[in-house]
């Protein structure tokens, strides 16, 4: 059996920045298994500019971001494998992965880190009732066939969802001829960033409508039409507002799941509400040598933070593989608790016992909240306050806690408090 | 006069309040940095935007492109269709010249991707 001390599974930013700084925490044995046929992974698409403004201090397109990490990846002499796909993993760190050039083969590890990325939610997961046409694609989909094989789905667009993937197919499809008509949004707010409502919707004058859905889908072989309606609070239909768009292609942007089938496999304990492994500090998953990262651990609004997490995990695993797979006595480990206004948070334990560095928790909100407080505590005890203009679920927001603040804390909860600090 | 608008500068999307005269920009509140008073300043006056997209190799495949810097936002469909008319050879590098200047705005269209032949 193959033997390696560090296997990474996907060669998409998280993947390559897990690696890179594995690398320089002097791991050499290690090998990254990407299933497309390039690294890179969904930044390949990303074609459009707002990329590595924290990394690198200037705003690059995603193949340009994706360029430096594969540069930095083959300048360290990181072993890759391109078009192997891994279909399992034990919880004993034996990797089975399959390609065309080698077959199928099972890899052991001394470590593992998880970097498989996200998906798109399908139609199938959204209950949109009508026909079954041709012309309904998911809008990275889209995004794949424009950027990437050359040619464009449609010339009458509906898009449904306002995620920034959507948001920004709807200036792409604009730019390629086609004639966006409207995106249309379940949520009373955007599911995107706001710069790409602005730069992407009102540039091109493409209307948002927030508060509706599509309610039927027309069309026999090709899509012909989609009827919109106006949702109310209870998010269901308000009857006598239908408005009916013809359109030969509905573009979907209605959210990332964290891909995890690998990881639900192997026995690794998954979060409700992230989708995505619950880890510790150390983004360590319930098996020991088990890492995650990235849009597989949590959807990230940026890569950058995808860049920065993963570059955690990278040192935190090169860190257990020096240590031969033994952990420090951890038994100081407090949970951190997602309290009012709070969706989840990343980490959700943390070892106190052995903190190297502050941590970095990152977390989402429940609801649109403007003039509160980050309010961190353990007990009655305030640890952080942190007043902030506005939140927004669609926008991640972080709060670092110095490991000194921690070391004599119990568990903590993190929740929005009215008005504070 | 006073402009509302939202800064695309960064991800974070600050709202900018602006204060203009005959056009021009006369003070710029609501920015957490000096990107966001440009990027206000601009819009007011003469507001630009990063144009990207694909050209064709002569193979058929897509070559992702940027414009080197931003272009005036009413020359945005011009630069996008003198995208589209470039011939690219293969192979190409991030940064090489695509489109000397695209549609008159004095601007080139670089490519973003390094593609081999």
């Amino acid at each position: 059996m193959d033997k390696h001390s560090l296997v990474i599974i996907g060669g998409g930013p998280a993947g390559m920045a897990a690696a890179v700084e594995a690398k320089k925490s002097g791991i050499d044995d290690i090998v990254i298994y990407e299933r497309d046929t390039q690294l890179g992974g969904i930044l390949n698409q990303c074609i459009h500019n707002g990329f590595g403004l924290h990394t690198f201090k200037e705003e690059l397109t995603g193949p340009e971001y994706a360029g430096r990490f594969i540069g930095q990846t083959e300048a360290l002499g990181i072993h890759y494998e391109t078009g192997s796909m891994v279909l399992s993993i034990s919880s004993d760190k034996k990797v089975t992965v399959v390609s065309r050039e080698k077959g199928l083969r099972v890899v052991e590890a001394d470590a593992v880190i998880l970097a498989m990325g996200c998906r798109e939610r399908p139609r199938g997961a959204l209950n949109i009732p009508g026909m079954r046409p041709q012309g309904i694609y998911t809008a990275g989909t889209a995004q794949k066939m424009v950027n990437c094989e050359g040619w464009v789905p449609g010339k009458e667009v509906v898009i449904l969802g306002s995620g920034d993937i959507g948001l920004i197919m709807a200036r792409r499809m604009t730019l390629e001829g086609a004639h966006v008509k409207l995106v249309a949004e379940l949520m009373p707010y955007s599911g995107g960033l706001k710069r790409n409502i602005v730069q992407c919707l009102d540039d091109y004058n493409i209307p948002l409508k927030l508060s509706h859905t599509v309610v039927d889908i027309k069309g026999k072989r090709r899509l012909e039409g989609v009827t919109i309606t106006e949702v109310g609070k209870n998010g269901a239909p308000i009857p006598g507002t239908e408005e009916y768009y013809s359109c030969d292609t509905l573009l979907l942007s209605c959210g990332l799941i964290p891909e995890n089938e690998l990881s639900s496999n192997a026995g690794i304990t998954i979060n409700n509400t992230t989708n995505g492994p619950v880890v510790d500090d150390r983004l360590e998953t319930n098996i020991d040598g088990i890492f995650a990262c990235g849009n597989v651990l949590h959807v990230h609004d940026l890569v950058d933070f995808v860049s920065e997490e993963s570059g955690r995990a990278g040192r935190n695993a090169a860190e257990y593989i020096k240590n031969g797979g033994r952990k420090e006595n951890s038994a100081k480990c407090i949970n951190v608790t997602p309290g009012n206004g709070v969706r989840y948070t990343v980490p959700s334990v943390i070892d106190t016992a052995n903190l190297t560095e502050n941590i970095h928790l990152r977390f989402r909100v429940r609801d649109v909240y403007k003039g509160c407080s980050i309010e961190v505590k353990t007990g009655s005890e305030t640890l952080l306050c942190r007043k902030k203009k506005i939140m927004v679920p669609s926008e991640m927001e972080d709060v670092i806690l110095k490991k000194e603040l921690l070391s004599a804390s119990g568990d903590i909860t993190v929740s929005i408090t009215e008005g504070g600090a | 006069m006073t402009r509302n608008m939202i800064c695309i500068g960064c991800p974070m999307g600050c709202d900018l309040t602006v204060e203009t005269e005959n056009g021009a920009a006369v003070s710029v509140s609501g920015n957490s940095c000096p990107i966001g008073k440009k990027y206000a300043e601009t819009e007011v006056s003469a507001p630009t935007r990063m144009v990207t997209s694909t050209a064709k190799a002569e193979n058929g495949t897509p070559v992702p492109v940027k414009t080197k810097v931003p272009v005036p936002k009413d020359k945005i469909f011009e630069v996008a269709a003198a995208i589209k008319a470039a011939k690219v050879t293969l192979p190409v590098s991030i940064g090489d010249i695509i489109v000397e200047d695209a549609a008159g705005t004095g601007v080139c269209i670089v490519a973003t991707k390094d593609i081999k032949a």
